[in-house]
């Protein structure tokens, strides 16, 4: 106890205030760790959920697809105009045609050349395939009329879904007088009904007016910023005139004039810019005046007598505008027997313009569009049309390939694992093996895809593009990760289950493969499988040879052109076309489906297998 | 030393005849001596203890005689061993036909993780003892059986092996031994993970097997050597200190470090 006072150390444990106060701090430094923990946690949740919410909203909605369905005269003369009834002549018939016709039939107004391409463009360019099939199957139904399902167009479909643009719908006041049933018409309503319309036209025109002015303002500020650096070198100009320095007058006068004519533009841009803001005041001032609609502004259009008139020119009880579907009579349509229409989202910020949206609406007014699960999506290969692309061509692609892979794989890393674990001799040749193993799991998977590249294309020479040289690359790829996991798990086993084996008389091959190899399969499964995920979502090393072309058609063997799930995704990520978007996030939803499953049979592999000791 | 009971033996230990002889044998891992020129003979159908306090060898002399220092890499044995009088270090000699003669049971009980039957079955099939199934069948029961576990187990063949309690798994690891028909069975310390009552029975066992196989003990328990075994042997830091009969062993030992060991001066 002396040696305790002399040195003022107390024993440990006792609950002196230095003591305790270490003890709160450890206790909140624990704490705080647990905080971190969480924070961590949450926030790599908070990232995977929006990933996953972000992916299946956008990818969900290219899992249906949108079909009109109404009746379809199938015309002899398109299809089969002997009379055959061969299955090979009627699979060759024009059933585009007979879809176009059929549509055709429903709004015949559209009659001049770029109303009808207008409205074939509704529909897909695939759009006859059903009814081809249809009538395959029944070549009785040839000069029948039949109801038939036809593909819409990617642009239509998107417009279905709601990708298109928001319609408020009024009801009309007072009477409405059209001027007539088709063409350039004018509608005179005896209320204020377009009065709405108009003010929020006038109020986007003085918004324009007012940053018109703003423009202006900033133009003059500009110029009268250049007035004091002009008044100097005029100055200098006068000084250098007096003394006769001939060069620097030159100069001077140069950045005289140059300064001269910057003022003058600017004050003339000001001028011009003021004018027109002017111009925009004075019909926002007019509150009455009429205004001219263009592409920018939401579109109004006025049903009236079973037509639609689309309105170019608008005054408060005025509107003139041209019919987008005739009207049935010019009679006067009495109050709220007629509505005003309008189209939210400007023309020119839509894939689809007003005429199409008016087809669009009426044909699903008619109960003549229904929205269906894609199954082309899984049946078909890539299209260039986004309503008719699918996956298979890509899922196929990828089972094909992993097979090859997983058929390299397995006997190679497990053996190989084996042999490196169990019966290598320590020395310096193992270890060098063991450490570029080790390397070689952490090399860039392009180097792979080059390798693949130099050795199996142009060195062996085997065929581009397919599934059985992106499984020989995909090998290479996964066996360091497969050589690894199978070690580890070979590793795992208590070294007393082989000890046990020899102790019994039996052979280092037979204690391997009787016991250790048994008990270390699940490990070496999940590792397998884990690398053949791995090998799933693989895009770069697969670029470098060639599977990266557009291939419609369904590979069925090792050697054929193919491409895989991870690439299609990277190549419909590229296209321009809208609808690819949310193709790209069904394709990814796809692959991680895979994925989940191939994971989940990873761990239900190691539960079922797993044996305790 | 009044606290060791040493039993008296009705054996005639000098009619037995030497089954195990060693002479010079060194062990080396890597560079490190771990024994030093042991000259040791056994006596067959004989329990010897090897004793001695932890890392004196005693286990590396016994992993000597079948040969298991063999899967250790570093491990190198010079000096010769002999089972009735053939030298089983000669490179001509396989080493599985030696570890079939010479069955070992481990200090920690260690059953396959498969059924019990398929554990006592292993050893006969691979070395194909049996002729039919009925033959397989006998020869696990009549192992059960010897091993004293027929009775507990007999229902639950199919059981996995390490379901069983820790007394039954190392009694069913002398089943697996014994099934093999060896002559002698090396026990590394087989008692060390047991209760005292799994203990005594594993030690009735060895009285009862030893009239058929000859049975050499590592052990830490100097009540067991004593117990069980007709002749020990001390290890002390790698050397053969002293052996000879158990009794005299534990009564009148001609060594100073001997006598101090089992009168628990250190160990």
């Amino acid at each position: 106890m002396t040696d305790f006072a002399i040195s003022g150390r107390t024993p440990a444990g006792t609950a002196t205030d230095e003591a305790n106060a270490r003890v709160r701090a450890r206790y909140r430094s624990e704490t705080r760790f647990k905080f971190y923990g969480l924070t961590a946690i949450a926030v790599a949740a908070l990232f995977l959920l929006t990933v996953l919410t972000d992916i299946l909203v956008k990818g969900l909605p290219a899992f249906t697809q949108h079909w009109l369905e109404f009746e379809v005269l199938v015309d002899p003369a398109e299809i089969d105009p002997q009379g055959t009834k061969d299955p090979a002549i009627i699979r060759s018939g024009d059933f585009q045609a007979i879809a176009r016709n059929a549509l055709r039939n429903i709004f015949p107004d559209a009659a001049d050349r770029a109303s009808r391409r207008l409205l074939d463009g509704l529909l897909s360019s695939g759009a006859g395939d059903a009814i081809r099939k249809q009538v395959v199957a029944n070549p009785n139904l040839v000069g029948q009329t039949i109801r038939a399902a036809i593909l819409l167009s990617d642009d239509a479909d998107l417009y279905l879904k709601g990708y298109g643009t928001k319609i408020t719908k009024e009801v009309g006041r007072g009477v409405a007088v059209p001027s007539g049933t088709s063409g350039e018409i004018t509608i005179v309503s005896s209320a204020n009904d377009f009065a709405g319309e108009l003010s929020n036209i006038k109020e986007t025109v003085s918004k324009l007016a007012r940053s018109g002015r703003a423009e202006a303002e900033r133009l003059r500020r500009s110029a009268k910023d250049i007035e004091l650096p002009k008044a100097e070198v005029e100055k200098a100009l006068t000084a250098a005139r007096s003394i006769n320095n001939a060069p620097r007058v030159a100069t001077l006068e140069q950045k005289l004039s140059q300064h001269s004519s910057d003022i003058e533009n600017l004050t003339r841009g000001a001028n011009e810019i003021e004018q027109k803001a002017a111009a925009l005041q004075a019909r926002f001032d007019n509150s009455t005046g009429e205004e001219r609609l263009d592409e920018l502004s939401p579109s109004l259009m006025v049903a009236i007598n079973g037509g639609l008139v689309k309105a170019t020119q608008v005054g408060s009880n005025r509107l003139t505008g041209t019919t987008l579907i005739p009207l049935t009579s010019a009679a006067p349509a009495e109050a709220r027997k007629w509505h005003v229409v309008v189209y939210m989202t400007p023309e020119a910020d839509r894939r689809v313009n007003d005429r199409e949206v008016t087809w669009l609406e009426n044909l699903r007014d008619r109960g003549a569009v229904q929205r269906k699960f894609n199954w082309a999506f899984f049946t078909s290969g890539d299209s260039r049309e986004p309503e008719l692309a699918g996956i298979r061509g890509a899922l196929f692609g990828s089972i094909i390939t992993l097979s090859v892979t997983l058929i390299l794989c397995v006997p190679i890393g497990v053996a190989a694992a084996i042999y490196l674990e169990e019966f290598a001799p320590k020395n310096r040749a193992t270890e060098l093996i063991e450490v570029n193993i080790n390397n070689l799991a952490a090399v860039p998977s392009i180097v792979f895809g080059l390798l693949g590249l130099a050795v199996f294309l142009n060195f062996m020479g085997l065929p581009r593009s397919a599934p059985l040289v992106g499984g020989l690359v995909l090998a290479l790829l996964v066996l360091p990760t497969i050589i690894i996991a199978s070690r580890a798990a070979l590793r795992a086993v208590p070294p007393s289950i082989k000890e046990a084996a020899l102790g019994v008389g039996a052979s280092d091959q037979q204690a391997i493969f009787h016991h250790v190899l048994p008990l270390a399969m699940p490990g070496i499964m999940t590792g397998t499988i884990i690398g053949m995920a791995h090998a799933l979502g693989e895009t770069a090393p697969l670029l470098m040879i060639g599977m990266v072309a557009f291939i419609v058609e369904i590979p069925t063997n090792i050697t054929e052109a193919a491409t895989v799930l991870p690439v299609q995704i990277y190549l419909w990520s590229d296209l321009p076309e809208i609808a690819f978007q949310s193709k790209t996030a069904a394709a990814i939803v796809v692959l991680l489906a895979f994925l989940f499953v191939m994971n989940g049979s990873a761990i239900y592999l190691r539960k079922r297998f797993e044996r305790r000791w | 030393m009044a606290h060791v009971e040493v039993r008296e033996t009705a054996d005639n230990e000098s009619a037995l005849r030497i089954k195990v002889t060693a002479r010079g044998v060194n062990v080396y891992y890597a560079n490190k001596r771990a024994l030093y020129d042991v000259n040791l003979d056994i006596p067959e159908r004989s329990v010897t203890a090897l004793i001695g306090p932890s890392g004196c060898g005693k286990s590396t002399f016994l992993r000597c005689l079948n040969r298991m220092n063999d899967t250790i890499p570093i491990a190198r044995v010079t000096g010769r061993i002999e089972i009735d009088g053939n030298d089983i270090y000669n490179p001509a000699l396989d080493v599985v036909q030696l570890r079939a003669r010479v069955g070992m049971v481990f200090q920690k009980p260690n059953p396959f993780p498969k059924s019990v039957y398929e554990n006592v079955a292993y050893g006969p099939r691979i070395h194909g003892l049996a002729n039919s199934k009925h033959d397989l069948d006998e020869i696990v029961m009549t192992s059960l059986k010897r091993a004293g576990l027929l009775e507990e187990v007999k229902d639950r063949l199919n059981d996995s092996g390490t379901s069983l309690s820790g007394g039954q798994q190392q009694r069913l690891c002398i089943a697996r031994a014994i099934a093999v028909a060896p002559e002698i069975i090396l026990m590394d310390e087989p008692c060390s993970a047991l209760d005292p009552i799994a203990t005594a029975k594993i030690e009735e066992l060895m009285d009862e097997l030893r009239k058929n196989f000859t049975i050499i003990i590592v052990t830490h328990s100097m009540q067991q050597a004593a117990r069980v075994s007709q002749r020990t042997a001390f290890f002390h830091l790698g050397y053969l200190v002293e052996e000879g009969p158990t009794q005299t062993m534990f009564t009148t030992p001609s060594d100073k470090r001997t006598q101090d060991y089992i009168t628990g001066r250190f160990g």
